[in-house]
């Protein structure tokens, strides 16, 4: 993924607000949007998303950083996100973390330089019956075991 | 899914066709149904349904809303993803009774982020509903029109909190609002607002099928009706569990195959953990509430480990607003760091408690007024385990 | 009344409770108990309030007069009696006959603690600090008697200081998160620098993606200063050069002082608000060593020739020759806050702009062409010091257009607060010194001079001036009080007749001038909107201040501020303008003597817009 130009940006935005309307209210949905289409959310995002709601960019940055799942910085194609709650945590946690570090040759918070994938921790998923579990982006995986973990991320490489 | 006698949730043939009846009763007596089964909130607060509907219907204004709250958040609990995957109709359908009950005119389900996946099958749903007029204009030939539109939250605990639920479906930071005034007066846009638990309106559901006085059957003196239980940790069994109000937490252990246990960690991360000799205790408003989250750790575990785990989160958790929880989480959490030491002398810890019973009440929210009661419970309860763990070589689990 | 200066911009969480009106027999009062008195407070009011109003004290940090609610700090908690939990009592309000207590075990065990927590994570040590003495934070750890740091105390910075912006320091290390700097920019002056950004413990306030201040939309007002409790903002001090300077026996260090300074300086010295202290002002600053002490008074009026004369020539472009590009109505340009809002918010609409540089800008010209010449002193050594109510002026001297002379027009912004420091730091005590005038050659100034420090000042002076020269008469106020122009609601307007005008104003006769003022830009926000719209067409002439209440209300006047606070200086003001034996600009002799001597080709001729006049900047929104 490259950088996005900014009329695309322009453009998605537009055609977003148009969508959901120009309302404050309006606000997350877009900026989910915008999350999932370019893998995070630009300064010139930002500053695009807050003229059209007719609020400052500043308020627009204090949501992005608020929500774990939106971020300022391009996460990967991929965003694993380990569950660190206290039941997956008890099923096992560090094997997984252990293992995913070293298949994906990255540390937890970093994304990886082809921009393929994140590793990230996050709370409870509400897989705690199912533990160990994680999500890629919006699939959920439960019962991790290494190996397990091992021919998930093959199979996304 | 283990299921115990006289299942309301797990058996589809006993729902019955709530809506259809309720939509033949007025607002009222459908309010008052509710007030009369004695449904309190599932989501932990306990707050009565009936009462909270009746401030609703009875507010004044051109617009009201209905919220689910979905964001099921709570350590520890997953009932409410077992409703809306499995049993949608329960909650899609309680819904409308609420939305009919107050007179609102659209319902938004705020889910979190993390149950994405479930927003295909949701909205699918919501599409049949409309196809057969469960939903939309006229519902069933009725003169109620409304709709529900469903919300995604993007990774905060916090915005289960219902006015930070409600912040943010306004588009903002979700940080809890200052109340009064509350959410059935000036709520979602400022506009009355009921924001119930994905549980709740299913109970509401039932009740209206059933009839409050079916519903008041079960359960205890002041919490009625069946409990949806989420249960993980060290036992054979975990999974959804419907048991009435008042269990043991012994016969909830049994029921589980927990063997060996240690401790029971009740309501999540925001609950209590109570030892073996509490197990006498039951699950109530009266004794001990919940959302429906338990989490059962055996004797090989490190309470020091778990309790931290439990503050990190509410550190990272904490919308920050306020005070009391946005810097006393964080002294709760170095005081477990300096306990891993063995630096944290017994004063120190008592200080420690007495913080954390001044953020239970000088808390903006729920969350900072419940994020202290682990390290209570958990110092409290299993002292000598947590004053040794240093001496006994630290962070292991 | 100035309560509509809590605009309709703020989000519903941070409205105070709208409770409807009780009526019926007991008259809108509810009886309630407190500490175990009874009180009967007005229905609807907050426990915060009702305490205040029977002088009982409840400690806040985060409650402020001026802003919305944000029940964030919980100092301010009490006890009502069946609730489990304690109140926020700045954000409850009674509508029961409730039992409050206001200082039981609970309560102040909980005070303390949430001072413990903030005195643990505040880095900084008292006695380096500005607001040392004028701290809320050191005031609440006095009141509840902190002799220890229950929780440990910070031992590093977490922040760096930004140290960017050419009129504010932030020094996040000292923060409190009480947010009234966020409800400050955000709510109250609409100019949307500062949130609260990120989450839980590492919340912070920042910037629009953490950016040094100097590369984001800041207008330098300063009003998040006024309102910061701590000192985790402040203005950039320039006092160091400044006694550099005066100790530089080859400098000649000139001073001029704003007409809202004298009503404001004294409460940095004790004094209540509303004590006008121009002759010891005077004073001090001689004693100080400034080689010259002039009254940025006498540039007001000279701005008002200026700016009346230019608004004028606008008409006669307009109604005369018919000219429509010349742009009514003529906005006014004192402000540099409100300068700098317009050229960020509103590029497009320029042109509207009084090309008049502010009185402080206007004066530095004349001080290093006209009085250099006139004393023979090479204007590279002298240097201008300003001190004014203000914290965007410190910007303003900065400005690179700002040089017609050669030289910097002005060369320090100093502010109240700064200037009352260096007298301290002089073992000056104001109050107790005997009264001076200023210096010639600009010794008077009109009170048309001195109303500019309050809203609807501006407006009033130029009125003063324009319907006398339309006229050949008086404006028809008694006292020459336009009180149209007064008080402190947010927009006002109001409109004269120009009847039986002199022959060469004849284009004039008839025509009803209409004039609007603003203050505080989320009102001047108002009133571009309504420009855009259309619905200004027929205006004349309006005055916009960036701050609430006008200069009195500047962010570099005396911590802290409030309604009454502004409206006791504005009265100060009023006062001594009643006073004055001139108050028309334009009979003012210093300034017929500089259009004589200096300005010889008279208002908005081609020396005075060499000198006096200047052009902006079409800023924009973007944040690069």
């Amino acid at each position: 993924m490259v950088y996005p130009d900014k009329n695309v940006l322009v453009n998605e935005v537009n055609n977003l607000v148009k969508k959901y309307g120009n309302g404050r209210e309006s606000l997350l949905p877009i900026l989910q949007d915008v999350q999932r289409k370019f893998g995070f959310i630009s300064d010139f995002a930002m500053q695009e998303i807050a003229h059209k709601l007719e609020i400052h960019p500043v308020e627009v940055y204090g949501v992005v950083t608020f929500y774990s799942f939106l971020s300022t910085e391009p996460k990967g194609k991929y965003v694993i996100r380990l569950c660190k709650t206290i039941s997956c945590d008890l099923a096992g946690k560090d094997a997984i973390a252990t293992t995913l570090q070293r298949e994906l040759n990255l540390k937890f918070g970093e994304t990886s330089k082809d921009r393929k994938f994140t590793l990230e921790y996050c709370h409870c998923i509400g897989m705690c019956d199912q533990g160990q579990a994680m999500l890629i982006n919006e699939e959920v995986f439960t019962k991790l075991t290494p190996s397990k973990v091992i021919e998930i991320i093959d199979s996304l490489k | 899914m283990p299921i115990i006698n006289d299942t309301v949730f797990f058996d589809e043939k006993a729902h019955g066709e709530a809506l259809e009846k309720a939509l033949t009763m007025s607002p009222q007596e459908v309010v008052l149904e509710i007030r009369e089964s004695q449904l309190r909130g599932r989501g932990g607060a306990g707050f009565p349904t009936g009462t909270k509907w009746m401030l609703a219907l009875s507010a004044n204004a051109d617009k009201k809303f209905v919220v689910c709250n979905a964001d099921e958040g709570e350590p520890g609990t997953f009932k409410d993803r077992v409703l809306l995957s499995e049993y949608t109709k329960l909650v899609m359908e309680g819904i409308v009774i609420a939305g009919y009950a107050i007179q609102a005119q659209k319902g938004f389900i705020y889910l979190r982020g993390e149950y994405a996946y479930l927003l295909n099958h949701l909205n699918s749903y919501l599409e049949r509903m409309r196809k057969e007029n469960r939903l939309g204009e006229n519902i069933l030939g009725s003169n109620f029109s409304f709709d529900i539109e469903i919300r995604l939250g993007s990774g905060a605990y916090v915005c289960g909190e219902e006015t930070a639920l409600i912040e943010s479906l306004e588009g903002h930071r979700g940080e809890a609002r200052n109340r009064p005034p509350f959410p059935v007066n000036t709520g979602y846009l400022g506009y009355p607002t009921i924001v119930n638990n994905v549980e709740t309106f299913a109970c509401a559901y039932i009740v209206l099928s059933k009839g409050a006085q079916w519903f008041a059957k079960y359960g205890t003196e002041k919490s009625k009706g069946m409990k949806l239980i989420s249960v993980s940790g060290d036992c054979k069994k975990p999974g959804v569990y419907e048991v009435p109000f008042g269990i043991k937490v012994k016969d909830l252990l049994d029921l589980v195959g927990a063997e060996d246990t240690k401790a029971v960690q009740i309501s999540g991360a925001s609950g209590i953990c109570i030892p073996m000799s509490e197990i006498e205790r039951n699950i109530s408003f009266e004794d001990i509430p919940t959302g429906g989250s338990v989490i059962i750790f055996n004797k090989d575990r490190n309470m020091l480990h778990i309790l931290r785990n439990f503050m990190e989160f509410f550190v990272e958790e904490s919308c920050g607003q306020c005070t009391p929880c946005r810097v006393g989480n964080k002294k709760l959490l170095e005081g477990i760091e300096m306990l891993e030491k063995g630096i944290c002398s017994h004063h120190y810890l008592n200080e420690l408690i007495e913080l954390g019973k001044t953020m239970q009440i000088a808390s903006k929210c729920g969350l900072g007024q419940s994020s202290p009661n682990p390290f209570i419970s958990i110092v409290t309860n299993f002292k000598d385990e947590i004053m040794s763990n240093s001496i006994r070589g630290g962070n292991g689990k | 009344m100035e309560s509509n200066i809590k605009t309709e911009r703020v989000p519903v969480s941070l409205q105070p409770h709208k409770v409807d009106k009780m009526t019926g027999d007991i008259g809108g009062e509810i009886e309630i108990e407190i500490n175990g008195r009874s009180y009967k407070v007005p229905f609807g009011t907050t426990i915060l309030e009702a305490c205040k109003l029977n002088n009982i004290h409840i400690p806040t940090l985060c409650y402020h007069e001026d802003l919305c609610l944000a029940g964030a700090c919980r100092v301010c908690v009490v006890e009502v009696e069946g609730m489990k939990t304690l109140q926020a009592s700045c954000a409850f309000p009674i509508t029961s006959k409730i039992k409050i207590l206001t200082t039981s075990e609970k309560v102040r065990k909980a005070r303390r603690h949430i001072l413990d927590l903030l005195l643990s994570e505040h880095y900084g040590e008292c006695y380096s600090c500005v607001r040392n003495n004028n701290c809320e934070l050191q005031r609440l750890a006095k009141e509840y008697g902190v002799d220890f740091y229950r929780f440990g105390h910070i031992e590093k910075p977490r922040f760096e200081v930004d140290k960017s912006s050419y009129a504010l320091v932030r020094d996040m290390n000292k923060c409190v998160l009480c947010r009234r700097c966020v409800r400050t920019c955000i709510d109250l002056q609409e100019v949307g620098v500062l949130e609260a950004t990120r989450r839980g413990y590492n919340t912070v306030i920042s910037t629009f993606m953490d950016k040094p201040l100097l590369d984001v939309i800041c207008i330098n007002c300063g009003q998040c200063i006024n309102r910061c409790p701590t000192g985790a903002l402040r203005a950039k001090d320039p006092s160091d050069d400044i006694w550099k300077a005066i100790d530089d026996p080859k400098k000649h260090v000139v001073i001029q002082t704003a007409p809202s300074i004298r009503a404001s300086i004294g409460e940095e010295f004790g004094l209540p608000p509303g004590h006008s202290m121009t002759g010891q002002l005077v004073t001090a600053l001689k004693m100080m060593g400034f080689d010259r002490v002039f009254d940025t008074n006498f540039s007001a009026d000279l701005t008002i020739m200026e700016e009346g004369t230019e608004l004028l020539l606008r008409l006669k472009k307009k109604l005369v020759e018919g000219d429509t590009t010349v742009k009514l109505p003529q906005f006014t340009s004192c402000s540099p806050g409100w300068i700098k809002y317009i050229e960020h918010f509103y590029p497009d609409y320029l042109d509207y702009l009084s090309t008049c540089k502010s009185p402080q800008q206007m004066f530095g010209a004349v001080i290093k062409t006209f009085y250099a010449e006139e004393m023979g002193i090479d204007p590279a050594n002298i240097v201008t010091v300003a001190v004014m109510p203000c914290t965007a002026k410190k910007f303003e001297c900065n400005r690179p257009e700002m040089n017609a002379s050669g030289f910097k027009d002005i060369d320090y912004g100093l502010t109240t607060r700064e200037l009352a420091q260096m007298m301290k730091e002089a073992g000056i005590f104001l109050p107790e010194l005997p009264k001076s005038d200023f210096d010639e050659p600009f010794g008077n100034a009109s009170g048309a001079g001195l109303i500019f420090g309050a809203t609807g000042g501006v407006m009033e002076a130029a009125l003063r001036t324009v319907y006398e020269i339309v006229t050949g008469r008086e404006v028809p106020f008694q006292n020459l009080s336009i009180t149209p122009c007064r008080g402190m609601d947010g927009v006002r307007q109001a409109s004269i007749i120009l009847n039986d005008v002199k022959e060469e104003w004849k284009f004039l006769e008839g025509v009803e001038l209409k004039f609007m003022i603003a203050h505080g830009t989320a009102n001047a926000k108002k009133v571009m909107e309504a420009l855009i719209r259309g619905e200004l067409d027929d205006f004349h002439f309006i005055e916009i201040m960036g701050c609430p209440g006008g200069c009195i209300g500047g962010g570099g006047q005396p911590i802290p501020t409030s309604p009454e606070i502004r409206r006791k200086r504005a009265e100060a003001i009023y006062k001594e303008d009643a006073e004055l034996p001139i108050r028309k600009s334009h009979e003012n002799p210093h300034i017929k003597y500089i259009y004589e001597k200096f300005l010889v080709d008279g208002p908005c001729g081609h020396i005075s817009h060499k000198l006096l006049h200047t052009h902006y900047i079409k800023r924009g929104k973007y944040i690069v």
